[in-house]
């Protein structure tokens, strides 16, 4: 029995490994399944490991053996999001409305991974409905950050950002609304995509808010976001507004990295103010251009936000009703168990969201708030289309640190939501416009927590984000 | 900016109970949210750029009518086992009316 070294595996040394014969998938299953042993009660990271994972690990040595050419994620061990469809497993959206809801069908990722020979561990903590920024909003319970266990993972993919983090899964997928993806893995100190809307199916992805979701990769490394992302990636007849995504060929050598200082200045940590300065000076070294630019209206991003997301959710949420999937709670006649079915199944800061939603598309409010709002993403969205046009001189990727603060202690914003709101300040954008964004690891505190750069490119520009992201890797 | 009513009102057009408490609490969060998403105001758009003009780089998408509908891969049984209350191959509801 091999002891296989958890920390700096990757997904191409497992296969590598495997194919080598060093050990089997179920071998490297199990390394997992006794870490997660180990360390899941404390950082409840997981909601669920699953009884068949070392089955699912045997059929893949068994087609190895067989002689089938498996590459390169066969028998590598991932988790999902608990908001990802897997048939005839529990999905939840950890909530008590979806607490013994088995799925009925696969995700198309999901089926796209199956079909890949990846071995499902678990099923991951996060915010309930993917609402919130730190998975405290969770009903059952909160995770806590690997690398202090005081702190947050960020949310809402918080629990599939820890077990990548805390080496509890090689690799994970989240969901990405507005940095669902990108603050979390920032927080635990691994790499996180959100890419071109469109570009990954969201079909059996619970929704939250459809023009804004996208499923994504939380891995060790970029190389390792880009297997994943091209495994998952592609149109899908059952998700219509998904597209094909594309490969940009001819990569300049030199980079240029526009800064939109009118927009980074603000409420930054000192730590993470000087972590991003340092973090130029490498994209420099690198040979790259880093140029000053303006982004006038992003500083609208997190208002717009806050009201389109909102309005979606408060739509897509209608749903859980008690009638046919989820909890059920017996009122006086239908209407009575409407209400008390959702006042008990959904958490408070789903039921603040819903009614926001609700307010903002309400009779004489809906030109004054969604109305503006819709305006305004289109803006944000043209600002990028702008300073990403080279012809007029624009720039080939964006650079902002990817949170304002490193990760906060858990109690610490839960009391002003607005306050835990502030946190998504530099992911937002990227969802309104469609743009892909990266999260890469820029280094550490000075307690050890861990601080995050991201890069967003152009539409389709996913192959500008690897490339850069695995040069900055390298140096860091 | 708004009120308990509202907040009230709101809750019941969403069919979602608040108890008393929460009301309150809500009140003042939303009164916080709406006061900070109100700086839209100041965003550079016009009626020119309202919503039926926007989103103008997105197209809507259709697939033909003619396609096989039962493709999701879930079936009757694996449906209805998930429903809170069936009868039969149908699932049971309180009186609408």
């Amino acid at each position: 029995m091999a002891n296989i070294d958890l920390k700096n595996l990757t997904i191409t040394s497992a296969s590598e490994s495997m194919i080598r014969g060093d050990y089997t998938a179920r071998e490297l299953t199990q390394a997992y399944l006794d870490k997660i042993k180990e360390d899941n009660e404390n950082l409840n990271a997981y909601l669920e490991v699953f009884e068949d994972a070392l089955a699912q690990a045997d059929k893949i040595d068994k087609r190895r053996k067989a002689g089938e050419n498996l590459f390169p994620l066969a028998g590598v061990p991932i988790a999902i999001k608990d908001n990802i469809l897997i048939k005839g497993k529990v999905a939840s959206s950890a909530s008590k409305i979806l607490a013994n809801y088995h799925a009925t069908y696969d995700a198309t990722v999901v089926e796209k991974l199956k079909e890949a020979g990846v071995v499902f561990l678990g099923r991951t903590n996060m915010d309930e409905f993917a609402m919130g920024g730190s998975t405290e909003n969770s009903a059952f319970g909160p995770t806590k950050n690997p690398h202090d266990n005081t702190k947050v993972p960020g949310g809402s993919s918080g629990g599939s950002a820890a077990v990548v983090g805390g080496d509890l899964a090689l690799a994970s997928l989240g969901s990405d609304t507005g940095g669902s993806i990108r603050q979390p893995a920032s927080f635990c100190g691994v790499v996180g995509l959100k890419s071109t809307y469109g570009t990954v199916s969201r079909f059996g992805l619970m929704a939250m808010a459809s023009s804004l979701d996208q499923i994504g990769p939380i891995t060790k490394n970029v190389t390792d976001a880009e297997i994943l992302y091209k495994t998952i990636a592609g149109q899908d007849k059952n998700d219509a507004t998904s597209t094909e995504p594309k490969s940009v060929d001819n990569i300049p050598t030199k980079l240029v990295i526009g800064v939109p200082t009118d927009f980074v200045g603000h409420g930054l940590d000192p730590e993470v103010k000087a972590n991003f300065e340092s973090s130029l000076e490498v994209l420099k070294k690198l040979g790259h251009e880093v140029r000053e630019i303006s982004l006038p209206n992003l500083k609208y991003s997190l208002a717009c936000y806050y009201i389109l997301m909102p309005a979606e959710s408060s739509s897509n949420l209608a749903r859980f009703d008690g009638v046919r999937f989820g909890l059920h709670i017996d009122g006086e006649n239908l209407l009575d168990d409407y209400m008390k079915t959702k006042g008990q199944g959904f958490g408070l800061e789903v039921r603040r969201r819903i009614i926001l939603g609700t307010y903002v598309l309400s009779a004489g409010y809906y030109d004054a708030f969604y109305g503006k709002a819709c305006s305004v993403r289109d803006l944000i969205r043209s600002e990028y289309q702008n300073i990403f046009d080279k012809e007029k001189g624009g720039v080939d990727l964006v650079v902002t640190p990817t949170t304002p603060t490193p990760a906060f202690s858990i109690g610490e914003k839960t009391a002003d939501p607005l306050q835990m709101y502030l946190e998504d300040i530099f992911t937002v954008p990227a969802n309104l416009a469609g743009v892909p964004a990266i999260s890469v690891p820029s280094g550490k505190t000075g307690s050890g927590l861990p601080l995050g750069i991201q890069f967003t490119a152009p539409h389709f520009g996913e192959d500008i984000l690897f490339s850069i992201g695995k040069q900055f890797e390298q140096s860091v | 900016m708004i009120n308990r009513e509202d907040i009230a009102n709101m809750a019941n057009l969403a069919r979602i109970e608040i108890s008393e408490a929460e009301k309150d609490k809500l009140t003042k969060d939303l009164e916080s949210i709406l006061g900070y998403v109100s700086e839209l105001d100041q965003a550079p758009i016009s009626s020119e750029t309202a919503v039926s003009k926007s989103f103008s780089s997105v197209i809507n998408v259709t697939r033909k009518d003619d396609e096989d509908i039962n493709e999701t891969g879930s079936s009757r049984e694996g449906l209805l086992a998930e429903a809170p209350s069936v009868s039969g191959d149908h699932v049971k509801v309180k009186p609408v009316f």
